[in-house]
């Protein structure tokens, strides 16, 4: 996923542009310091609140794990807002991308979730959420949630899932998949360690449990090393038969 | 099925069913009037129409190579895999050839999330057509319902270039009646031969200036049943063509190259199957934003069959090697010519 930009214009002074994160509706590169003449502010409704999420589907069971920090432009707003959310006993959604979004749009789905327990008396299975949430997504095709969401989960048959999806609600089953503003940086060492990809004959070993919720902590301590979005905690949701078990672990607050 | 669950559960909201409405909204004028069955309708339609003048934040993916063509064993669709968004590749493993029903595929190119959805709705509406009227759309139609469903957000962003690649089938009760198991041209009438054999005049139909030739296809359909593969693209923009030879996308210039050279009606399924997947892997080489994989579609009157996805990363060597053999070849008629 391209690196997201933060949507809004700082206040400017004598007219001339600071280097900040630009809107995206630009050329997508960082304008030099200079005087660039009178320029339009203008309300944008977005922000971008930061975050990285991270989700990996194994055998039986399936990790998302998300940072803690929620940041907008040079602020830190919190060190402990994790992005991960509970949704049934089997599914969690990874959100990142613009914090207001990211809660209604978990509302919307858990009010959706609760509807379809009562008329249907049983819980959606991760499958179905996912086809629900691309909907959902795109009833807002033109006036979009600024979220890029991961779902991490069991199907039906007990094997891990995990679904990606765009903001305008395009998705996909991966077997791993990193979303957010560090996703450029992680997705590549994702697709060697655990696709394989890139490397002449070597054994293609299944992941164990263990050895994903390693893999996962590692390639986070890389993303915060490098991102300036993502640090403070770690937040590790590992979704099994048995339930949700939730692990929490430092990462670099500078 | 997944989507007649939602249509049921959409039941909780509307106040009027529309089960009883005319089946299908042909030439509504107002969107937000069609929008009563789609899956977007739980907040107010009307503020699901206001488009703010906001630029977005965030890319949206888009480009690919897609390819459909005729041919006597059917119809074959072809398509990379690679989804890009600006720059990235968001997905080097996408599914861009989905099906609509048993006998039809649809490629889609554009937007993903568009294309995903649209298909998705056009699938329902088929379904819905099936159930109440007992035989399937003809593709015909089915271009013809897509290109109406889009033509409401004509002049938005939303993209979707499909090419509806299918099978009309002559089948009442689950008969085929036009030798449906043969796949040769026995098993197609005489206008899907017609139309297969002009594949330099449909290549050169401009946008709806083919009114002469849907004219004729209508007067024809009116008289005898049409059965035999079929072909149509269908553009957001308000396009719909029937044609024999279909490319889309960022590397379509490059397949059209490899796929003017070398389809003909007389293939077989093994050609045909190797000129798809050669002109996609012409199209990968050039075009920056398709690659990765083929996904090869075969449908004949019997339905849609997938080969298994293809890496083309294999295609380059096996294409390396050919070549290598092809010089060593020509050095040692060489070495020959000088030895005389």
């Amino acid at each position: 996923m391209e690196q997201p930009v933060g949507a809004h214009w700082h206040r400017v002074r004598l007219n001339t542009r600071m280097i900040s994160a630009q809107s995206f509706g630009d050329s997508g590169k960082m304008k030099e310091y200079h005087y660039t003449g009178p320029v339009e502010q203008r309300f944008s409704p977005y922000a971008f609140n930061g975050g990285t999420v991270l989700a990996v589907a194994g055998e039986d069971f399936a990790i998302v794990a998300s940072d803690t920090r929620l940041s907008e432009g040079y602020s830190i707003h919190s060190r402990d807002s994790p992005k991960c959310y509970k949704l049934t006993d089997t599914t969690v959604i990874g959100c990142s991308g613009f914090h207001g979004d990211c809660l209604t749009l978990t509302k919307i789905i858990d009010a959706r979730l609760k509807m379809y327990k009562h008329s249907n008396n049983k819980m959606m299975t991760s499958g179905a959420i996912a086809a629900m949430l691309s909907t959902i997504l795109y009833g807002r095709r033109f006036f979009p949630y600024y979220v890029y969401n991961i779902i991490g989960g069991l199907d039906e048959e007990g094997k891990g899932a995990v679904y990606s999806f765009d903001p305008v609600g395009s998705y996909q089953r991966d077997t791993y998949k990193a979303g957010g503003s560090a996703s450029a940086m992680l997705q590549p060492l994702l697709d060697n360690q655990i696709g394989f990809k890139n490397m002449e004959g070597v054994q293609h070993v299944p992941l164990s449990k263990d050895k994903a919720v390693q893999l996962v902590k590692d390639v986070f301590i890389s993303a915060a090393e490098r991102d300036v979005y993502t640090g403070d905690a770690l937040r590790i949701c590992v979704i099994t038969k048995e339930g949700i078990d939730e692990q929490t672990m430092p990462l670099r607050k500078d | 099925m997944a989507l007649q669950d939602l249509c049921n559960f959409q039941d909780v909201f509307l106040d009027s069913v529309t089960t009883e409405c005319s089946s299908v909204h042909f030439g509504k004028k107002t969107g937000c009037d069609f929008m009563q069955g789609s899956p977007f309708s739980n907040s107010s339609s009307l503020f699901n129409f206001y488009i703010p003048p906001v630029p977005l934040p965030f890319p949206i993916s888009h480009g690919t190579t897609t390819l459909a063509f005729l041919f006597q064993g059917g119809v074959l669709a072809a398509a990379d895999t690679r989804s890009s968004c600006a720059g990235q590749v968001a997905c080097p493993a996408s599914l861009k050839i989905r099906p609509v029903h048993s006998h039809m595929v649809s490629t889609t190119s554009g937007t993903s999330a568009d294309c995903a959805l649209w298909v998705r709705i056009l699938s329902r509406e088929l379904r819905l057509y099936q159930l109440r009227h007992g035989r399937r759309l003809s593709i015909s139609g089915a271009a013809k319902l897509l290109s109406h469903m889009l033509h409401p957000f004509k002049g938005t962003k939303l993209c979707v270039a499909a090419i509806l690649c299918g099978w009309d089938g002559g089948e009442e009760d689950g008969r085929h009646d036009n030798g449906g198991t043969k796949t040769e041209l026995g098993g197609c009438t005489e206008t899907a031969k017609k139309i297969a054999k002009s594949l330099d005049t449909s290549l050169q139909k401009t946008q709806s200036s083919s009114p002469t030739l849907g004219g004729q296809q209508h007067l024809t359909r009116e008289k005898i049943r049409f059965s035999g593969p079929s072909l149509f693209y269908v553009c957001s923009d308000g396009t719909r063509l029937q044609g024999a030879l279909f490319s889309v996308g960022s590397g379509s210039p490059y397949a059209y190259s490899i796929l003017d050279q070398d389809v003909k009606w007389e293939l077989t399924l093994d050609e045909a199957t190797s000129i798809a997947r050669q002109a996609v892997y012409r199209a990968t080489h050039r075009d920056a934003y398709s690659g990765n994989h083929v996904d090869i579609f075969h449908i004949s009157s019997k339905g849609w069959t997938r080969r298994s996805r293809e890496d083309l990363k294999e295609e380059y060597y096996r294409e390396k090697e050919r070549r290598e053999r092809g010089m060593r070849r020509d050095v040692t008629y060489e070495k020959a010519q000088c030895g005389d």
